[in-house]
This record gives C-alpha cells, structure tokens and sequence, in this order.
C-alpha cells in the first residue's frame, strides 16, 4: 500500500500539480506560423499549439490544454522551454522526453535536468496507461512542426487548422 | 421510505459476495471495491466452474458429432438457448441466435437487416445516448447506402425528450434502434412508447440491451421490440457471449451476415442452401464454453429474480448519489430519479481531470471507469471531453459507496 501511495506521489510530484494547478504558455500566439491540435480520443485529452517561427527558431508558442494533470504539466513544461530554441533542437528534446517515459534511455547529449522541469515526468513511466498523457504535448508540437517543414514556404503555409488533428494512440 | 429499506434487505449483499472470488481480493494493499460493472461484471464460481467443467468433461465441437461428448457439449450450449427464451419473455428458442456480444447483434441487423431494407432517402432513427455499438454500425449503413440519421434528443437531466418524437420517426423512417439503459447516463428509456410510434410509421425497432438485461426485469414483447441484443458478459456470464433476439417473420426473410460452416443446408460447386433459424445466424464453431457457462449466470440470477436485483439497486444508486452528491463538488449527470435511472452513475468533479481522479481512486482501492465510456458524441454533448462512472451491481454495498466517498474527498485534496 505504501509502495503504491509513493508510486502515486512520484507521478502526481508537486512541480506536476503546480503545472496543472496555474499552468504556463496559456496565451494566444499572433500570426501564428504552426498551428496544431492534438488529442487522446481514449481519455479525451485535448491540446490547442500555436507557433509563431522566425527562420528555424521558435519566437512565441501558446498551449491550451484541456486533460489530466499528465497532460496540462506536460504542455506547460514545454512551453517553458520551447522558445528562442530551434526546430531541430524542439525535435531532439522531444525524441529524449519520449525515451525517458518508455524504454527510460536519454541520449547522451540531452540533459533533462537542465530543461526546465521536465524531468519530474520521469515518474509518468510506472504507469503505461498514462504514458500517451505526458507524450501528447510533445507529438503535437513535433508533428506541427513537420508538416510545416513539409508544407514549405510563407507564413501560415502549413496551417493545421483544416488538417486532421494529430491522435495519440 | 420504510418499504424500500425493507426492499434492500432483499438481497444480501454480504452474502452474495461470498460467491465470487475475485472480490476477496485486494487491490494497492485495499480491499477490492469494484465499481465498474457498466463495463463487465464480475462472475461468480458457479460460472467460472462451469467454464472450466466443459474444458475437463465435455469438450467436443456442437452439433456436428456422432459421439458423446459431442452431445452433451450441444446439450450444455442448446440448453443455454432455452434458458435466453425464456427469461427475455418467452419467446421461441429459434428466434435467439448467438454472438459474441451486443456488439455483433447489433452489427448482424445492420449488415442483414439493413443492408437489404434500407436504401436511399431512408430515415434511420438514433437517440443522443447511444454507445458507439448502437451508433457506428450505423453511421456506416447510412453511408453505404445513402440514408439519412436522425436523432432523438435529451434533456437537461439526460432523459429522452419525446415531445418532437413524431417529427423526428419520420413516414421514410425504416429503423428506430434505441438503448433501452444509458450506459453513461444510467437512464431507463420509454422503450415501448418509442417502439409504438416507430411502429405506425412502419420502421422496425431494435432495442440495445446491454445494460438493461443485466439489471432489470425484460420482456420484449412488453417493449415491443423486434431485436433486442445483450451481452453475457455484463450479467455474470463469461466475455465473448451474447445474442440476439428477433421477431421470426424478420429472421426468416434476412440473408446470413457470415457463411460457412454449421450455417448452411446443402452446399454444391456454385451455391449454398441455408440452415433453419437460429443456426443460419450461426457460423463456424461459437464459443462453446462460454454459452455453456453463461446458463449459470442466469440460474444464479434467478435465485433472487430480477425484481429484487432491480430494487437493490435503485436503494444503492439512492444511497449512491446522495452520498457524492453530499460532498458537495460532485456533479452527477443523468436523471435524478432513481427510479427513472440505473445504477451507472456518471459525474465530474470540480477541478479534478477524470483520469486523474480514476488514478488516485485505484490508489485507495476503488475501480471506477474514466473516459468517454464509448460514447463520444454524448460526452461533448454533456460539455466534457471525458467523464467519471461508478456503477453497481447485486455484490455492491452501501460501505463500498462510502469508501468511493472516501477516496474522492481526498481526491479532491490532493488535487485540489
Ligand atoms: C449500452 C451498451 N451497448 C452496447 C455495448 C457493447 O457491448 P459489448 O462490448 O459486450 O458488445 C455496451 C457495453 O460496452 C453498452 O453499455
């Protein structure tokens, strides 16, 4: 019983319910170059990301998420960390925080204690169901992203909005 | 007040649960309170040892051997069959055919039924609270061959609302499939008001039993229904069971869904002649086990008949809902009636994503389901993305209800 109320703990850290509780980012993003909305159709997470890019570089990034405490934490860590970084490095940060919630490897180069509070999510791995919660943000962002870069040149070029929503699963 | 006190010591609860194993467990270090019965119900040891004495004594494929085994395996499955007829009203035991659950009626109407007698410019006739069963297999004959969808409303308390019944059960409307108990909402649906009217306009009538089998007395020619689908699974019996009821003169005149053996009469190079009813319904070899099993679910319903597991339960479901209602930031969807309603109890609470409420609640023991409970268009309708159910059964007690009181005001605080 106590091995699992320190399990709960672990997940549920107090950095996580602080996230959830006021989280960060929630703003409105003006001429929002990526935009994406992502969802967990078995939970009924939902996510809304705008990016504003100049070049490669991240200029401003606003999320709403309506979900579990996982899901809210989650979006409003990257949101802290996102901006002023580039689209090669969102991608690497987001490929490390998807090895430590499933096979629990970082590569090398990525410090996670150094970003902001993303590594609190680590507690997240004892627990697969809710895994997808903690990943949600970062494949929206990540799959924005991608379909801007495929999408090519001039501001809203890749717009997500009449696309379909990014789905965890 | 005092004769439904009284009413609830019809059943035993204490007792009761003594017949099923699994609730002696625990869960997280605490004694197991299972509230998930709108998803599966547990089973008690007659079922499960009755699945097991199939596999050690009788195991043989059905109806297609010369030997012992083979007899008493159809025997124990055919047996099962006549069980079904009689405790949905009486009906003729070849108008019950087998599935694997509610799910696979409701698809074998669709694909059977309504691919043959639903055309273009048809009406299709659905209610707001229906679970993805009763709504998908739909969606896709409309689709396929060009109907249209309409759907019955509900009110602020999740009740049907009839009052634009007779403009929505249309003259081109050709099928009315309604879910006689909301499995989010708990709501008990006029079945057989709504039957009639689709009736008058000449459309047939499917009712979605999966809830309401399990927990409440059926008839259908009460409902006047002429499907009616349920699953085993929700009633004590083993997963993969179910069947389906239909009228005859409907069964007689459809073409099989699935084909192949045990289904057909006489097969030559280039074509196929098709058993009687149920057995055309019935290809390949079904799970025999698990009907076999599922006639101990009905015998160990019938020891107390399902007036007495229908009274236990409104008395739990009052004593439920007062008690989250009593915390003060719970909010429950669905009618406040309890006579109106079943024992799943849907609700949020204030602050508290469902998920995570779930998560905390198993922490303390209590399984509760979260999500979309298969039902994605109600819960954007009720205004959530996902919500929170508790629902009972026969074992449940009113201490169990306290304990999930219990665990969601420290829910509340934790997260809070
Ligand atoms: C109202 C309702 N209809 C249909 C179903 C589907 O039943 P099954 O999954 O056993 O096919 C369920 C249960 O999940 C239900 O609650």
């Amino acid at each position: 019983m106590h091995n699992h109320d320190h399990q709960l703990d672990e997940m549920y850290r107090d950095i996580i319910l602080d996230h959830y509780r006021s989280p960060r980012g929630r703003k409105d993003v003006a001429d929002p170059t990526v935009v994406n909305e992502g969802m967990n159709p078995s939970c009924g997470d939902e996510i809304e990301m705008k990016v504003r890019l100049k070049g490669d570089t991240v200029e401003e990034l606003g999320v709403h998420c309506a979900g579990c405490a996982i899901s809210v934490a989650s979006g409003s860590m990257l949101s802290e960390i996102a901006e002023g970084r580039t689209i090669s490095e969102l991608k690497v940060i987001a490929a490390a925080v998807k090895g430590m919630l499933t096979t629990g490897e970082v590569p090398e180069e990525i410090e996670l204690d150094e970003l902001s509070d993303i590594e609190v999510l680590e507690g997240v791995r004892q627990f697969p169901v809710r895994i997808k919660c903690a990943l949600l943000a970062w494949v929206t962002l990540v799959e924005g992203l991608e379909r801007y870069e495929k999408g090519g040149s001039g501001e809203n070029a890749s717009t997500t909005e009449d696309a379909n929503p990014t789905v965890i699963v | 007040m005092q004769e439904a006190v009284n009413q609830q010591q019809v059943l035993d609860s204490a007792e009761i649960r003594k017949d099923f194993p699994i609730l002696e467990r625990s869960v997280q270090g605490k004694p197991l309170v299972y509230l998930d019965n709108a998803a599966t119900t547990q089973k008690p040891r007659s079922v499960i040892d009755a699945e097991a004495e199939y596999y050690l004594k009788h195991n043989a494929n059905v109806h297609r051997g010369i030997h012992t085994l083979a007899e008493e395996a159809t025997e124990a499955y055919e047996c099962t069959r006549d069980r079904i007829a009689s405790w949905i009203g009486g009906v003729a035991r070849e108008e019950v055919i087998f599935t694997r659950g509610t799910t696979e009626a409701i698809n074998l109407v669709a694909h059977s039924w309504g691919g043959a007698n639903i055309g273009k410019g048809d009406r299709i006739v659905l209610t707001q609270m229906e679970h993805h069963a009763n709504l998908v297999p739909w969606i896709q004959l409309a689709k396929k061959n060009g109907a249209e969808l309409a759907y019955l409303p509900i009110d602020g308390e999740g009740r049907l609302d009839l009052s634009s019944m007779d403009s929505i059960i249309t003259p081109n409307t050709k099928l009315v499939a309604i879910t006689q108990m909301s499995n989010v909402l708990g709501t008990i649906n006029p079945a057989a008001e709504v039957a009639a009217r689709a009736h008058s306009v000449g459309a047939v009538v499917l009712a979605d039993g999966a809830q309401s089998a399990p927990h409440m007395p059926v008839d259908v020619k009460v409902l006047g229904v002429d499907f009616f689908a349920f699953s085993g699974h929700k009633m004590l019996g083993p997963t993969g069971v179910g069947a389906l009821w239909g009228r005859r003169e409907l069964l007689e005149a459809m073409e099989p869904w699935q084909t192949g053996g045990e289904m057909i009469l006489l097969v030559k190079w280039d074509r196929a002649t098709w058993a009687e009813l149920p057995h055309k319904f019935e290809a390949g070899t079904p799970n025999i086990a698990g009907v076999a099993a599922w006639s101990k679910a009905f015998d160990y319903l019938d020891r107390f008949g399902m007036d007495a597991v229908r009274s236990h339960e409104v008395e739990w479901t009052r004593y439920t809902m007062n008690r989250l209602l009593g915390l003060g930031f719970v909010n429950i969807f669905g009618p406040k009636d309890v006579e109106e309603r079943g024992s799943a109890i849907s609700f949020e609470v204030e602050g508290v994503h469902p998920h995570d409420l779930a998560q905390f609640l198993d922490s303390r023991g209590v399984a509760v389901r979260a999500g979309h409970h298969c039902a994605q268009p109600l819960t954007k309708l009720l205004g959530q993305t996902s919500t929170t159910r508790a629902s009972g059964y026969l074992y449940n007690t009113t201490a169990e209800s306290d304990r999930l009181a219990e665990a969601l005001l420290e829910a509340k605080k934790y997260f809070g």
